[in-house]
């Protein structure tokens, strides 16, 4: 379903719901982020897969955020995220750590509708130490010794949010070669993504498109949003702007740099954009 | 292209390092490398193994053009799981004597003190690859620690726990560790310029072991740092322009 714009995506996404975001480098959708913001979502909780960056220090800054589950939360070259940092400090959201092949893998045993699958490492970390809802079981299959191993349960994101390059009159969007976010709107329950144009026709009928596709089947709501990924990276159609990030990171190290960098980036643009 | 009259630059002599641990005959062989992000000197070191002629196959995790694995992130996990990366790189926001390492921060949990970004994915890679060498250039007693306040991934494993390898060495700004998990303590291998056992026990928390004569990082050979200066850094400057500029004073092409 092609919806008229990124906020009418953004208002599918009620507050408290559990949302999976990829990170700077795999095509979050920057633009539902800051679409969340405007409309004043709450108590989100928030998966980075497998990390986080941009557009979760800006949602957590933002106060749309209860609680994040991910592997580490960084700006890049940028440094430190300094609104999740301070958000920790203070007590003001949840921080669920994991390691990267963790949240892969529990998507994973979602896309499968199993319960849990295994996942090897983990045993002696504090990651697991502070994880209940992990398990550690005797590999059932050892030959000999008792072998631990650790049982993920399956996660199930209530959305998946994306930016992908493409997509087509069939519903079907395309990203190329980055799969974790197939993996991620095959998890949740439903996928919102935002890209950079419609084009006619059915990649699925492309053998050169189907295989960098998602097909219509996971999507549940499309929105053009034009250089939706902004600041990160869009494949091969533009670049990470650092000097944004770093500017940004600069800015958000207090409460009040933030508060005027979100009212000039993110709300003074929207209405720019309104009037314009 | 290249000046080998040139002064060594300390990030040169590191790299070398660095290659020579990849190269260790001692080690098991490293036939498919990974370097994760925000490493320049690894990934240096790789490119300089690489264009000396080994057959090694790498896979630069934030190179933007030409990322290796068309299954998403999760394809090196799934590798490393099946045991198909031989060695991989990780550092810490701490790092302690028994090799565990703290990328969550310091203080309770989750790092309340200061936060670090995370573990990313440390807690699996440090189990699953047959060896890992550390790197962190900062060599101070508040990083090189007595014991890290959070174990993201721990240097040794209890017997039974499925494990291919741990720490192969820790190269800092200061010197080159060995690691020896049989004993789950690290001994002083080499010294770099202006160095000695006892500036590097004042830099450090954790006790380690030392012979009595301990010799100097070598320098990079001329044919190395010619390699370094001209074709590592071409293959460098697209994902580390920041770091080609400062030690080699190139900049990348708009």
């Amino acid at each position: 379903m092609l919806l008229p714009s990124v906020d009418a995506l953004a208002a599918r996404i009620p507050d408290g719901a559990l949302v999976a975001i990829p990170p700077d480098n795999s095509l979050p959708s920057v633009a539902i982020a800051m679409a969340l913001i405007r409309r004043g979502a709450r108590g989100l909780r928030l998966l980075g897969v497998p990390v986080s960056g941009f557009a979760t220090d800006i949602l957590i800054g933002a106060g749309c955020v209860a609680e994040v589950e991910t592997s580490a939360v960084s700006l890049g070259e940028a440094g430190f995220a300094p609104r999740f940092s301070a958000a920790l400090r203070a007590g003001a959201i949840t921080v669920r750590d994991a390691t990267c092949p963790a949240i892969h893998t529990m998507l994973q045993a979602a896309e499968k509708g199993v319960p849990f699958m295994p996942l090897r490492g983990l045993i002696g970390s504090d990651i697991l130490a502070n994880r209940p809802d992990w398990k550690v079981m005797p590999n059932p299959f050892a030959q000999d010794g008792a072998d631990p191993i650790v049982l993920l349960p399956a996660k199930q994101p209530d959305f998946a949010v994306f930016h992908a390059a493409l997509a087509d009159s069939a519903g079907n969007v395309w990203l190329g070669r980055r799969r974790e976010c197939a993996t991620i709107a095959h998890a949740s329950r439903a996928a919102l993504v935002t890209v950079e144009r419609v084009v006619e026709g059915n990649f699925l009928e492309d053998e050169r498109m189907a295989a960098g596709a998602i097909t219509a089947t996971y999507i549940d709501a499309v929105a053009i949003a034009e250089r939706g990924a902004r600041p990160a990276a869009l494949l091969d159609e533009y670049g990470f702007d650092a000097a944004y990030v770093a500017a940004y990171a600069r800015a958000a190290k207090t409460e009040e740099g933030f508060r005027a960098w979100l009212e000039r980036e993110v709300f003074a643009t929207a209405r720019k954009a309104a009037a314009a | 292209m290249s000046a080998p009259d040139r002064d060594i630059a300390p990030e040169e002599r590191i790299i070398a390092a660095l290659a020579r641990l990849i190269l260790d005959p001692s080690a098991p062989p490293a036939r498919h490398i990974a370097v994760g992000a925000a490493s320049p000197m690894p990934a240096a070191a790789c490119w300089l193994v690489k264009l000396m002629g080994h057959d090694v196959r790498l896979s630069l995790l934030h190179k933007r053009s030409g990322n290796p694995f068309t299954e998403g992130t999760r394809e090196l996990f799934d590798l490393t799981g099946q045991g198909r990366i031989d060695l991989f790189f990780l550092g810490g926001g701490q790092i302690d004597g028994q090799a565990n390492l703290n990328l969550v921060g310091t203080g309770e949990w989750p790092g309340r003190d200061v936060r670090f970004p995370g573990s990313f994915g440390s807690a699996f890679m440090y189990f699953m690859t047959p060896r890992t060498i550390l790197f962190r250039e900062e060599h101070s007693p508040r990083v090189l620690v007595d014991r890290v306040d959070n174990i993201s991934a721990p240097g040794v494993s209890a017997p039974g726990v499925f494990r291919r390898g741990t720490a192969q060495a820790l190269v800092t700004g200061r010197c080159v560790f060995r690691f020896h998990p049989d004993r789950a303590r690290f001994s002083l291998a080499n010294l770099h310029p202006g160095e000695t056992v006892e500036s590097v026990r004042e830099a450090t928390g954790f006790a380690f072991d030392a012979e009595d004569e301990i010799p100097a990082t070598p320098d990079p050979t001329e044919a190395e740092l010619a390699l370094l200066r001209g074709r590592v850094c071409d293959e460098m400057v697209e994902t580390y322009p920041e770091f080609c500029a400062r030690v080699w004073g190139r900049r990348a092409a708009a």
